[in-house]
């Protein structure tokens, strides 16, 4: 790793098990829960935060020693918004249906807590390459577990990963695959609270499997 | 007692291996323990959690057996097999034909919920190293009698081992969950396979298979098995008498149709003094309320004949107790001590609650007009709550007493 110093990998590879911003900063969540029906929109999501939060966090950190702390908050929120209308405008231009489907979930990525939390407790005290580094961290650490959010929520609630049907034909009559023996999808896995439920047990596997990450 | 003794030494062989709560667990299933206390002073009754459940199970077994007749009556009714039985005691509700499809469809289901169900209790037992925990006893029998007869066995099993996890093992295991197991296995099935679980085909065995044939071109000629608070849903006149209801000689839940039987149960557990009666009595009571306020606003000629929600809002007040599963539910899953209220006056408010919005969510859910489920899980979640402000107020006044007494 000549490219990288320790101490600048860690930055990267914290967010993505020990210390994720969602399962256990429990940040971000709204979006993990209303997005993630498909694996192609969580996916998607977490590519727009990926460029957003990857971008805003060295805008932040290159305007951190001129930007008066009375109003960063305000200054923080106009990068973002910027950020964000690029993402919303590219989503539409090039993938329309898409970005339907993620409807005002694109916008709101503007108050996704991890955004405004990377700005403030990393990239108003670090240097642009850090605070690159801890952005694309973080916003991975958001996307793996979206994927994963999203990846068994499509399988088992619609029997398609990515929109191909990979658990056989489900239309009655001409049944293939699991559905000719009778498997139907569960309805209940493209409602959100299986969503929240999904999140539940990775944290459930992810502490049980690391002792240290439960608090009392 | 070559049994108990055989059981004992199997335990002690394998005491002290991690395979040892499985062994007492199904040692202490059968038999009273001989070992006692080795500290402290305690005293020893045989009337524990165990006996408390099994003394659930017993006032169960009628429901049981009637809905696996009533099964196999409403098979045969369907096809036109047989006429309508007259009275309780008809012989021709009560005959081996229909026997032998209650026990064709209905054991299967027992045997699915409690093997599923207990294996997921001894493995985490095992997991976690305690003893094996009783609180699956009744759970196993509540499901199959909450469920439709037709429900595929795959999707009881997925239900079970969800409810079970997700309800119960990750809070903790039993005495520790919010919500009752078995509402949340029953949820699950409902939110994950709706068709097969509302809907005028799925209350009758073998209705589903019929229809798909029916719209294959096939000619059977045979009565859909609507519920009473479907056909009142799409404001038609239900097909059954008021006895009827109250015999449970109607389409629905394996086990929850008859009112009769489950008033017997519930007699049975006031007795015995397991069940509560004043969640029993309050249920009612808030169910009668809001059948009450519904008769007034049709009465007041506020709603007409036009509006969807017309049929269940002038449903007679008091049939309301008869129908679909609130009889069941207000005696059996309301009371379940870990999950309801604690506190004397707090039961009452809890169910008070539970009959209250069963009833409003059956009036306005015309989609799946059966509200006693999610009345009961709401409360479950409401009942921590409502202790917490009874113990307070309770505080308070005693906090005064003394001040009184102090001054």
């Amino acid at each position: 790793m000549g490219l990288l110093s320790k101490k600048d990998t860690k930055l990267i590879t914290d967010p993505l098990a020990d210390n994720n911003p969602i399962t256990i900063q429990v940040l971000g969540i709204c979006s993990a829960l209303a997005i993630t029906a498909e694996l192609k929109a969580s996916i998607v999501m977490a590519i727009s935060v990926l460029f957003v939060l990857g971008i805003g966090n060295v805008v932040i950190s290159l305007l951190r020693n001129i930007i008066p702390s009375k109003i960063r908050i305000i200054v923080q929120l106009v990068v973002v918004a910027a950020l964000v209308i690029i993402v919303d405008q590219v989503l539409k231009a090039f993938a329309y249906e898409l970005s339907k489907t993620l409807s005002v979930f694109v916008g709101l990525i503007i108050t996704n807590c991890i955004i405004m939390g990377r700005f403030e407790a990393f990239a108003l005290g670090n240097g642009p390459w850090r605070s690159f580094l801890d952005g694309i961290g973080n916003a991975a650490g958001y996307g793996v577990i979206l994927v994963i959010v999203g990846f068994f929520r499509e399988l088992l609630g619609s029997g398609t990963l990515l929109g191909f049907p990979v658990l056989g034909n489900p239309i009655p009559g001409e049944q293939t695959g699991l559905y000719a023996f009778g498997y139907e999808n569960n309805g209940f896995m493209l409602l959100s609270p299986m969503a929240l439920i999904v999140i539940g047990i990775i944290i459930w596997i992810q502490r049980s499997r690391n002792k240290d990450l439960i608090e009392d | 007692m070559g049994l108990k003794s055989n059981l004992h030494s199997l335990k002690e062989k394998y005491r002290g291996t991690k395979m040892a709560p499985a062994f007492n667990a199904l040692h202490t299933f059968l038999y009273a323990p001989n070992e006692t206390t080795h500290s402290g002073s305690h005293i020893r009754v045989v009337d524990d959690l165990k006996r408390t459940m099994n003394t659930v199970i017993l006032a169960l077994v009628p429901c049981l057996i009637f809905g696996m007749f009533n099964a196999g009556y409403q098979h045969h009714l369907a096809l036109g097999d047989i006429g309508r039985a007259d009275g309780f005691f008809s012989a021709i509700f009560w005959s081996w034909d229909n026997l032998v499809i209650g026990l064709w469809k209905v054991l299967p289901l027992v045997i699915v919920s409690y093997g599923v169900g207990l294996a997921i209790e001894f493995l985490f037992a095992v997991i976690k190293g305690h003893e094996v925990e009783e609180g699956y006893l009744v759970t196993g029998m509540l499901v199959p009698l909450i469920v439709p007869i037709d429900t595929p066995l795959w999707m009881l099993a997925v239900a079970v081992t969800f409810g079970v996890v997700i309800g119960k093992e990750v809070f903790g295991g039993t005495g520790m969950n919010i919500l009752n197991p078995a509402l949340t296995i029953r949820a699950f099935l409902f939110f994950a396979y709706p068709t097969w679980m509302s809907g005028d085909k799925v209350w009758v065995h073998g209705a589903v298979a019929r229809d798909k044939a029916i719209a294959a071109g096939q000619n059977i000629d045979a009565i859909s098995g609507e519920t009473v608070l479907g056909s009142l849903a799409q404001n038609h006149e239900p097909a059954y008498s008021v006895a009827d209801m109250f015999f449970g000689m109607i389409p629905g839940s394996v086990g929850e149709t008859s009112t009769m039987l489950i008033l017997l149960g519930a007699l049975f557990l006031i007795f015995t003094k397991i069940g509560s009666w004043r969640i029993i009595v309050s249920t009612v009571l808030g169910a009668l309320t809001m059948g009450l306020i519904f008769n007034f606003v049709v009465s007041q000629g506020w709603i007409t004949e036009s509006s969807k929600f017309f049929g269940l809002m002038s449903t007679t007040w008091w049939h309301h107790l008869l129908i679909g599963g609130f009889a069941f539910g207000a005696v059996y899953m309301a009371t379940d001590p870990v999950t309801g209220s604690q506190t004397n006056i707090g039961k009452w408010y809890y169910g008070f609650f539970i009959g209250f919005i069963s009833i409003l969510i059956r009036v306005f859910n015309p989609a799946y007009p059966e509200g006693v489920m999610l009345a009961i899980l709401l409360m479950n979640v409401f009942a921590p709550t409502i202790d917490h402000y009874v113990v307070q107020g309770n505080v308070k006044k005693r906090m005064k007493r003394l001040k009184v007494k102090t001054a």
